[in-house]
């Protein structure tokens, strides 16, 4: 086999690996409660297919020879562990679900997978890592990066929680529909944090940083092709989408930080505007609002700038006043106040800001930012420079340190 | 717990030392102090005069050894510390992370070992 051969044999791993790793551990955990086991075993196969597939051809149907493998390496695993308490039922499992069919087609399990990161017995902060890991076989190191702890640490409290739902009686299942909004929610939030860390911290110079984002909003289209009828999973997918499609203009030529407020329009992406407003029409025509729909709803008027030219602020305080109504987090607070400032002016957008508890916002940057964008709107240019330096002081991203550096003065 | 800072900085880092104070990065260093400061975490600590001014003594075999400039010859280097008190090091790693010689050069996060301090200090 010749080099390029060889190296399409590569990709196509590559993808086969993206597009059924989730799947993969998903339909083989969904009975045994075993994560781990079920990503090493994966893990076994795919460096089978590495050796296989470039030898004998790329198989006819990847992901049945993938599942194949994995479900044999995980028999192994199991055997070899010695697992005594739970090695019996997983081995019949295994044996049955064997003989039964080796098709192309099984189950989709990923949503009780999701269902399962997000797990109330589940610390809050690990939900977006174990998502990360299980459903896209993100690794620790990658993860840890993202959430600005050591790889060590970060695959150790990964370990803990697999041990959890393996041992803890956390089921493999879409919960019911008294539970369901909150346990959705639950999983909203962990797809929304994995784009947040993507879009904040790299602000779109970083290819980690927007691969990241990318595989929230890939996660949002499989959870929206699992639950279609869901108003808050398009209202989610809508209000990345929205944000993706700025992301070449935020950024100058030279990498300086540019506000949206100053961005070029027409470096937006139309085709990303237009599929978030077809998700968020489609979530208004189901009724009822959520947090997710008004957020993406607030991004939708700014969008709209690309088509009349300007920004219609009381609109977007309106959007705000139901959002703090429903979600009154620090952010939502402040963007409340941010909006109220370009509608109203600055001195009331001054009021909402001084109603948020004080201890609160101590190491919240984006406060601060607008504290000194308003205050310097009012001419107090002391008063700003102070809180000019707060945001300063609190901010990660340089692009952002400079631009508040020459926005202070 | 009690957290240090050891801020790793580039020969450039060093180079802007010189200038008037007007720079960027001397003027991100004074709002991150700001920031520490108004947090309530801010414990101490100090610049460090520029590493060539380093004078590194060792006792081999009973004889004196001198040496110019730091320990390690690496391109980055120690040019001062913070002290914070924090509840967590992911606190502590989030305060790094802001840290203007992060983007320029490193942060070291170490936990202060207080337990060590009594032994020592009785």
């Amino acid at each position: 086999m010749n080099g390029s051969d060889e190296g399409s044999t590569h990709r196509t791993i590559e993808r086969v690996a993206r597009e059924s790793y989730g799947r993969l551990v998903a339909y083989l955990s969904s009975h045994t409660h075993d994560l781990a086991t079920a990503e090493d075993a994966l893990n076994n196969a795919l460096v089978a297919a590495l050796t296989a597939w470039p030898r004998d051809g790329v198989p006819q149907n990847p992901e049945a020879w993938l599942l194949t493998a994995a479900r044999r390496s995980f028999i192994d695993l199991v055997r070899h562990r010695r697992v005594a308490e739970a090695s019996e039922p997983t081995l019949q499992l295994l044996r049955e679900e064997r003989e039964m069919t080796l098709s192309a087609e099984f189950p989709d399990e990923r949503l009780k997978l999701l269902f399962v990161c997000a797990h109330p017995a589940i610390d809050p902060a690990l939900h977006t890592p174990l998502m990360l890991q299980t459903v896209l076989g993100l690794d620790a190191v990658r993860i840890g990066q993202a959430f600005l702890v050591s790889p060590t640490t970060m695959g150790q409290r990964l370990v803990r929680a697999k041990t959890k739902i393996r041992s803890g009686g956390i089921q493999f299942e879409v919960p019911q529909e008294r539970e369901l909004p909150k346990r959705l929610d639950a999983v909203l939030e962990a797809i929304y944090a994995a784009f947040g860390i993507g879009w904040d911290d790299m602000a779109g110079v970083d290819q980690s940083g927007r691969e990241l984002a990318e595989e929230a909003i890939w996660l949002a289209r499989v959870l929206l092709q699992l639950m279609p009828r869901e108003a808050e999973v398009r209202g989610l997918l809508a209000l990345m989408l929205h944000c993706e499609a700025r992301r070449a203009a935020r950024r100058g030529p030279d990498g300086r930080y540019v506000p949206l407020s100053e961005q070029d329009s027409r470096q937006w992406s139309l085709p990303l505007i237009e599929e978030a407003e077809r998700h968020l029409a489609e979530a208004a025509s189901r009724g009822g609002t959520g947090r997710f729909q008004l957020e993406a709803a607030i991004q939708s008027v700014h969008a709209e700038r690309a088509r009349s030219g300007r920004t219609e602020w009381k609109a977007i305080m309106l959007f705000y006043e139901q959002l703090v109504r429903i979600s009154p987090t620090l952010g939502t607070r402040t963007g409340y106040a941010a909006a109220v400032g370009e509608a109203n002016g600055p001195e009331p957008g001054l009021v909402v800001l001084d109603g948020i508890d004080s201890d609160a916002v101590s190491a919240y940057q984006p406060y601060w930012a607008v504290r000194a964008h308003l205050l310097q709107r009012l001419g107090k240019t002391s008063e700003a420079a102070g809180a000019f330096d707060r945001a300063i002081g609190l901010a990660e991203d340089p692009a952002v340190r400079q631009f508040l550096l020459q926005r202070r003065g | 717990m009690q957290f240090a800072l050891l801020i790793y900085e580039s020969p450039e880092a060093f180079a802007a030392r010189n200038s008037d104070g007007t720079d960027p990065y001397t003027g991100a260093w004074r709002a991150y102090y700001k920031a520490l400061v108004a947090a309530g975490i801010y414990v101490g600590g100090d610049p460090l005069q520029v590493p060539e001014t380093g004078t590194t003594v060792r006792l081999k075999e009973g004889k004196r050894r001198v040496q110019d400039g730091p320990i390690a010859d690496t391109k980055e280097q120690l040019g001062g510390f913070t002290i914070l008190e924090l509840p967590s090091l992911e606190a502590a790693l989030d305060w790094a992370a802001r840290c203007p010689a992060a983007a320029a050069g490193a942060v070291e996060v170490r936990p202060l070992a207080p337990e060590m301090k009594r032994r020592i200090t009785g």
